[in-house]
């Protein structure tokens, strides 16, 4: 017998070999208790979370869980079903009415969870015979979604306009074609320049989707993400998006402006044949949309926090992946992976969960410790986390 | 239609500043294999190829192709 996991030996043995040095599993952690979106109990210790995508804090937002808890008690815990059979309940209607009003579009259509919002409208709308022309640093779920289609894939460098142009150049004019693209890119946290790529995508008769998922509450004037913020979204054809992020519960959409975008929701795959969102995680998520059109006050405090940990993480000595703060991430690049993890786990001695990301979902093979901060974090904490990364960039050798 | 050996002289001259390890090169040497070019090595060489014959290698394409001699018919076929 063939054992069919033995594909996987080298990833085994590297992560044996990681392990045997004594560090705890990057990939592992529990927490055993959440008290707020920046602070939980990992393994006993108080921790402060710098490594959620929770941007704006709504996980505990007193209206968000007070709206999920009476839609527990009136509509029960699940749905059971497909969004097309038995699994469309009012909540599921009102979240989608919400993400209209968010977005000042006119079609919603509510995934399970971004990933298969990305998955189900890429190979749906890219067929055999179209074009599907996408950013190397593309994430998995645009990737997986173009694997999962008949499209013929075509990549170009990451935010290189020029490259993108002379690929769409090179197309057959009458060819349908898509173009993906990414509002903010998670792993180093550095935006896309849509504006341009959205006007050579569109000078060559191309439709353009781009995944708002790490934007979305947080960039451009309404919260609308990168297009919003660059004066484009008006352009933009389909806009990906999450809920498992900004809007802090869990569930995927699309939002457009497409006349024919309803049938959607009768061919896309990954939308039929799958178990609708329980109702309470509906009406949490539609009072946290609406909360966050209104999250001004919030927006700037995050970018003020955005702001004093990348001058302040730079003024110390660390290397990162954007030259500016860009967004709410922020990426610091370690050597190499065994210092990362050293770095990673000194970080949690220190009271500080931060992401450790390594290849493949990295480009350029690079480790990152990657800072995802939240607008609820406080100006004390800010100072607190530049404090521990200072002590624990010393202790390991890397500043 | 273009020449085969012009076609494959180009491409191994796209090869050399890519072939780190001065692997000798043959229609049967394999990319990933002979050259072991990670990923990111492949994606900045296929970028290549395509400026150089205003052509397209599709991710599906590629696929397909794993060693210099296929990569050369495939070439041919696109430019043709």
């Amino acid at each position: 017998m063939t054992d069919l996991l033995s594909k996987f030996d080298p990833l085994i043995e590297q992560r044996r070999a990681l392990l045997d040095t004594g560090l705890t599993d990057p990939f592992s952690l529990v927490m055993e208790k959440v008290h707020s979106p920046t602070l939980a109990t990992c393994n006993g210790r108080e921790t402060i979370l710098l490594g959620t995508y929770n941007y704006m804090g709504m996980t505990f937002d007193d209206d968000v869980i007070a709206a999920g808890k009476k839609a527990y008690d009136d509509f029960g815990a699940g749905t059971t079903g497909s969004r097309v059979l038995n699994g469309t309940f009012f909540h599921h209607r009102d979240v989608e009415a919400a993400l209209r009003e968010f977005y000042a579009m006119d079609h919603a259509m509510v995934f399970s969870t971004g990933y298969q919002a990305n998955l189900g409208i890429i190979s749906t709308i890219a067929g055999k015979g179209d074009y599907v022309i996408l950013d190397i640093d593309s994430h998995a779920s645009i990737y997986d979604g173009c694997k999962m289609g008949d499209a013929e894939i075509v990549a170009f460098r990451h935010n290189d306009v020029d490259a993108l142009e002379k690929r769409l150049k090179r197309l057959p004019a009458d060819a349908g074609k898509l173009v993906v693209l990414e509002g903010v890119y998670s792993m180093l946290g550095d935006v896309a320049p849509l504006k341009e790529m959205i006007r050579v995508s569109k000078a060559a008769g191309a439709m353009v989707l781009v995944d708002e998922a790490h934007s979305m509450g947080f960039i451009g004037e309404n919260g609308r993400g990168v297009a919003e913020d660059q004066g484009c979204i008006d352009d933009v054809d389909f806009i990906i998006g999450t809920f498992s992020k900004s809007v802090g519960t869990v569930g995927g959409f699309c939002v457009s402006n497409h006349p024919k975008f309803e049938i959607m929701r009768l061919v896309c795959r990954p939308y039929v044949f799958t178990a609708a969102l329980p109702p309470s995680v509906m009406a949490s998520s539609a009072a946290s949309i609406r909360k966050l059109m209104h999250g001004g006050n919030k927006r700037a405090h995050l970018w003020e926090n955005s702001k004093i940990l990348h001058a302040g993480l730079r003024d110390l000595g660390f290397r990162l992946g954007t030259q500016t703060p860009q967004s709410a991430i922020i990426a610091v690049i370690m050597p190499d992976l065994e210092k990362g993890a050293m770095m990673w786990e000194a970080l949690l001695h220190e009271g500080l969960y931060v992401n450790l990301a390594r290849p493949p979902a990295t480009p350029a093979g690079m480790t990152l410790l990657r800072c995802s901060l939240c607008a609820e974090h406080s100006a004390e904490q800010v100072t607190q986390i530049l404090g521990m990364f200072e002590t624990a960039g010393k202790k390991i050798g890397i500043i | 239609m273009p020449d085969r050996n012009e076609t494959y002289a180009r491409l191994t001259g796209l090869i050399e500043p890519f072939n780190k390890k001065d692997i000798e090169l043959s229609e049967a040497t394999t990319f990933v294999g002979d050259l072991e070019w990670d990923s990111l090595t492949v994606m900045d060489f296929v970028a290549e190829v395509e400026d150089e014959f205003d052509i397209i290698i599709s991710m599906n394409l590629q696929a397909e192709i794993e060693n210099v001699g296929q990569l050369a018919d495939a070439v041919l076929k696109l430019v043709d």
